[in-house]
């Protein structure tokens, strides 16, 4: 949602969501124009924006140019409920003065008000130093003077008809409602393009052309006699940094009578006794579990308490307890920060402040080894890269979801690595449960500000049974505290089990921003969670 | 003096007719919006960043019949205008016929703009960062550590249509949410407030709120999760009441698949489903509420009683969903009242055995819409009430419960006060909700985070 659509939001808008409510038309989203903008002219106005921030006093200065596309499908039964093009272009500048940040954006990328935003961001910071107890220092950075990248796609999302887009969700629809019991289809379609340039003061200048794409189908299910109604959304088929070809590849005709089916099968599933069981974690699950209760604890701002006023703080802390000593779970777990994999979400080839990212091991053989840093946060790790024979250098963590926004540490693609011996089976996992339950899916989910106690559900629920998939079953969430939890894993796929989900709006900050972010998992097993029974009769 | 930061009336409208020019669809809707957004944010008791982002969109919905697609650009070149109604109206052609589109909408008469603030509207990088000394310097003196977030909007938001309709509004929006913390790290206290009136918050009054909450919030001690008698401040009970508001959709009611549906077909409108003591209106007229004249449509806003003694009297019904039942769309008018009583939180606390206070919820999700269940965690300032007092500081708890079975349980109602509803701390609607004492508040596990 656009946060600019203030005087049109409601509470209840804030709180959630008024779906259906609001004019079918308004989902936020970017246009198909062509062209991005003339190159020439982008790097003058870089440029004149880093000398009049210099000429005003920055001792550092930094400036994107991007501009961001979306389009947005959305489709019910046998209608079309949305669609819209949406484009929003600008310039921010990012500005350090005695060590205080300050920054200012605008849409009118003139000459004049490009150096009108380098001298507010001056301006800014300059009144912010008041507060100012301990300045800001920036971790040294390589020099990248004229760099590309590109999202990795085969096909431009922007550049196949709305008429084959449109047909393929209402063929999907059409395909679900063939299922009797399968009442309401919703699905959709969203893309993505940024267009963005950097530059800073120390020399780099990037321009980069980033793709994102996300199909999705949900079937609702209603008993007859209106007692319950059950959803079933397409959770196998994830966000991902990838083009057109992602959607061919989700085959959502061919699958939606599975979704369908999944639907109405929950309407007489059999409700979940609470209690202790084994639990066997699919991917298009787990992932969301690794992003809550690993990657968002080990962002070292949260670390720090740099987000204690929303997102929350970490229960690592203090940092030297738990660095190269805390136990996040077996020896075969190992947590890995990256922005390379081809169609990870959060892939990039240089971030928000101009750093190169490289792979890197958050949790080592069960260890917390490392945190996710941006220039800024680098340095007030140097001990520990020091102890470690680590250099002291950005992750290249920094992320800013468009031009009007300053970027600050995001988490990059956070994975558990397949088992680092062999390539275990699914069926082994199942196999060594007595009296567990299988979920599939991501569903509700919800965390402490320190990343401690969760709640999960999910999409599907199977009972497992003397090592065999039973029965499916509803309303289950299960409740963990995320260091048992994770020790509480004794096995997990092998590589032929690993798969990519992902979150496309995960949010962080003030004003809060959204980060795109992919989590690759193999299915995990874990001994003896908490599960709690989610079902109350109104 | 015009403020340059957002379009006037007069700008807005020739922008729209601009658009409007260039268009050669059947009908056609323009959303025009602009304004500044500036905000501070602080941690560890210094400013971490401030930004002040200027931005404008065009929002052009053309349509062809029932084919209808829209476009957005915040480029207003006359090229750029060119090219986003001719992306509006060759996706409008090329899509099929969305059988619900009713086209747009003719000249309206619209109620009094409100919620315009100058000292909103001039609230510049300095006076941001005096409000932010305001809390940090008595949280520096005490030794406890202060982060938070000052944001506000100046702005202006228009719509016209082809049709002739015009509707115009200026908008002023601030919020000041701050979480003291110790440094040992077991005790956090929150305090937050919205306003359309920057004069109407008070920096050093919230850093007095999250002070004592951090200071009595030290090493909490935990208790067991269960049915509880709680005590929800303002801010709590909006995040929940809120929950319920967002469920209002009469479509999904009448679809069979919302808390809001009757077995047997159709919805609860004129059933009695909350306790007797619960009325709730969003009103464009109350002073108080500072609702926006109209909606995105360009559709008025007017009084809607949601909720009167406990009877659900409205749902929302959107434009199609009320011509196909011979009703008036109600839109959503922006924030909402809930009525309250005299009972203050400290006379709530009295009168309670025992029981739980708590300031603020975090990370609601949902569980379960038949039941409109959520589930989430209490937050910065949780206490244990014994006899008649506070004793002490309680671990937080999640809980998993839903607005309907809340109000439903209530036992005392404070006098409505405006707050910060969002978990973000982001400027919002006007939220004018009432502290609440209820019983059986179900908590099911304990989290150790502080």
């Amino acid at each position: 949602m656009d946060r600019r659509e203030f005087l049109l939001r409601s509470a209840a808008v804030a709180a959630g969501g008024l779906a259906g409510c609001m004019p079918a038309v308004s989902i936020p989203t970017a246009s198909a124009s062509p062209a991005p903008p003339a190159e020439a002219g982008t790097r003058e106005l870089v440029m004149r924006a880093l000398d009049a921030a210099r000429s005003a006093g920055a001792r550092y200065a930094d400036v994107r140019v991007s501009r961001n596309r979306n389009q947005a499908v959305s489709t019910r039964e046998r209608q079309i409920t949305g669609l819209a093009d949406n484009e929003t272009q600008g310039l921010g500048v990012r500005v350090l003065v005695d060590g205080t940040w300050g920054f200012a954006a605008s849409r009118e990328m003139t000459r004049v008000e490009t150096e009108r935003v380098a001298r507010e961001a001056v301006a800014q910071a300059r009144a912010s130093r008041v507060a100012q107890r301990r300045p800001v220092e920036l971790a040294p950075v390589e020099r990248y003077p004229d760099a590309q990248w590109t999202s990795p796609i085969r096909t431009d999302p922007f550049s196949v008809s709305v008429e084959d887009k449109v047909g393929l969700l209402l063929a999907a629809n059409e395909a679900a409602l063939g299922i009797k019991g399968a009442r309401f289809v919703n699905s959709s379609m969203f893309f993505l393009r940024e267009d963005k340039t950097f530059a800073s003061t120390e020399g780099t200048y990037t321009t980069q052309t980033i793709f994102r794409s996300l199909p999705r189908v949900t079937v609702t299910a209603v008993a007859p006699d209106g007692s319950d109604f059950q959803t079933r959304i397409s959770t196998d088929v994830q966000p991902m940094g990838l083009g057109y070809e992602h959607v061919v590849n989700a085959r959502l005709v061919e699958n939606a009578p599975r979704w369908a089916e999944d639907a109405v099968q929950k309407l007489s599933a059999a409700p979940v006794t609470p209690g202790r069981y084994d639990l066997v974690l699919l991917p298009s699950h787990l992932w969301l579990t690794i992003h809550e209760s690993i990657a968002h604890p080990t962002e070292l701002d949260r670390v720090l308490g740099y987000e204690a006023n929303y997102a929350g703080t970490s229960f690592i802390y203090p940092i030297e307890k738990y660095l190269g000593k805390f136990r996040y779970g077996p020896a075969f777990m190992n947590i890995q920060g990256e922005r390379s994999s081809p169609g990870g979400l959060s892939s990039v080839g240089w971030d928000d402040e101009g750093v190169k990212p490289r792979d890197y091991l958050i949790v080592k053989d069960g260890i917390l080894h490392d945190l996710q840093t941006t220039r800024e946060q680098a340095p007030l790790l140097a001990d520990w890269y020091r102890q470690t024979g680590q250099p002291v250098r950005s992750h290249g963590n920094s992320y800013a979801q468009s031009w009007a926004d300053v970027q600050f540490q995001r988490m990059p693609n956070v994975n558990l690595l397949p088992h680092p011996e062999r390539d275990v089976p699914l069926d082994e996992l199942i196999g060594g449960v007595k009296n567990g339950i299988l979920i599939d899916g991501e569903g509700s989910f919800s965390i402490d500000q320190q990343r401690f106690n969760a709640q999960f559900g999910g999409q599907v629920f199977y009972e497992i049974r003397n090592g065999k998939r039973g029965r499916m079953l509803k309303d289950v969430a299960y409740q963990i505290r995320t260091p048992e939890f994770w020790n509480s894993m004794d096995l997990i796929g092998g590589k032929s089990t690993y798969f990519m989900g992902g979150a496309f709006n995960d949010g962080k900050g003030q004003p809060s921003q959204s980060n795109a972010v992919s989590h690759g998992c193999p299915p995990s097993r874990h001994r003896g969670v908490e599960v709690i029974n989610t079902g109350r009769s109104a | 003096m015009a403020d340059t930061r957002f379009f006037s009336r007069e700008e807005a409208q020739a922008l729209a007719e601009r658009v409007l020019r260039l268009s050669s669809a059947e009908d056609v809707r323009v959303n025009v919006q602009s304004g500044v957004e500036g905000n501070t944010r602080f941690a560890t008791n210094q400013i971490s960043t401030a930004a002040d982002v200027s931005n404008a969109s065009v929002v052009i919905t053309s349509a062809f019949g029932r084919r209808v697609a829209s476009a957005t650009t915040n480029r207003f070149d006359d090229e750029s205008l060119r090219r986003v109604v001719q992306t509006s109206e060759q996706l409008a052609r090329l899509v099929p016929e969305d059988p619900e589109y009713l086209g747009e909408l003719a000249t309206q008469q619209y109620p009094e703009s409100r919620g315009f603030f100058e000292s909103t509207a001039g609230l510049s990088p300095e006076a941001r960062a005096r409000a932010v000394t305001a809390i940090a310097t008595p949280s520096q003196a005490r030794g406890l550590i202060s982060t938070g977030f000052l944001t506000f909007q100046v702005g202006s938001q228009a719509v016209a249509t082809k049709r002739g309709s015009f509707a115009y509004s200026p908008g002023t929006l601030a919020n000041l949410t701050t979480t003291v913390r110790t440094p040992d790290g077991t005790g956090s206290g929150w305090a937050g407030v919205g306003a359309h009136d920057w004069t109407q918050i008070d920096p050093a009054e919230l850093a007095e709120r999250a002070i004592r909450k951090a200071e009595l919030s030290r090493n909490p001690k935990a208790v067991e999760p269960g049915k509880w008698t709680v005590i929800l401040e303002p801010t709590a009970v909006a995040n929940l009441v809120g929950l319920m508001m967002g469920s209002l959709g009469a479509r999904q009611a009448d679809e069979g698949r919302s808390y809001f549906a009757r077995a047997g077909g159709g919805n609860r409108i004129g059933e009695k489903f909350l306790n007797p003591r619960v009325t709730i209106y969003s009103d464009p007229a109350d002073q108080r509420l500072y609702t926006a004249p109209f909606n995105g449509e360009g559709l008025p806003n007017r009084r809607m009683l949601w909720v009167e003694k406990g009877v659900l009297r409205n749902l929302v019904y959107t434009r199609f969903w009320a011509q196909k039942n011979n009703l008036n769309p109600s839109g959503f008018p922006g924030g909402f009242y809930m009525e309250g009583g005299n009972s203050s939180v400290d006379q709530m606390i009295a009168s309670t055995r025992r029981g739980l206070l708590v300031t603020r919820l975090w990370y609601i999700r949902p569980v379960d819409p038949r039941t409109i269940l959520f589930t989430g965690l209490t937050r910065d300032g949780t206490f244990l009430i014994e006899n008649g007092r506070i004793t002490g500081a309680v671990k937080n708890l999640r809980w998993n419960e839903s607005p309907i079975f809340m109000l439903n349980n209530l036992e005392m109602m404070g006098p409505p006060t405006r707050v910060s509803p969002s978990e973000s701390g982001e400027t919002s609607s006007a939220v004018i909700v009432p502290a609440l004492k209820v019983r059986d508040f179900t908590f099911t596990s304990v989290s150790d985070a502080v």
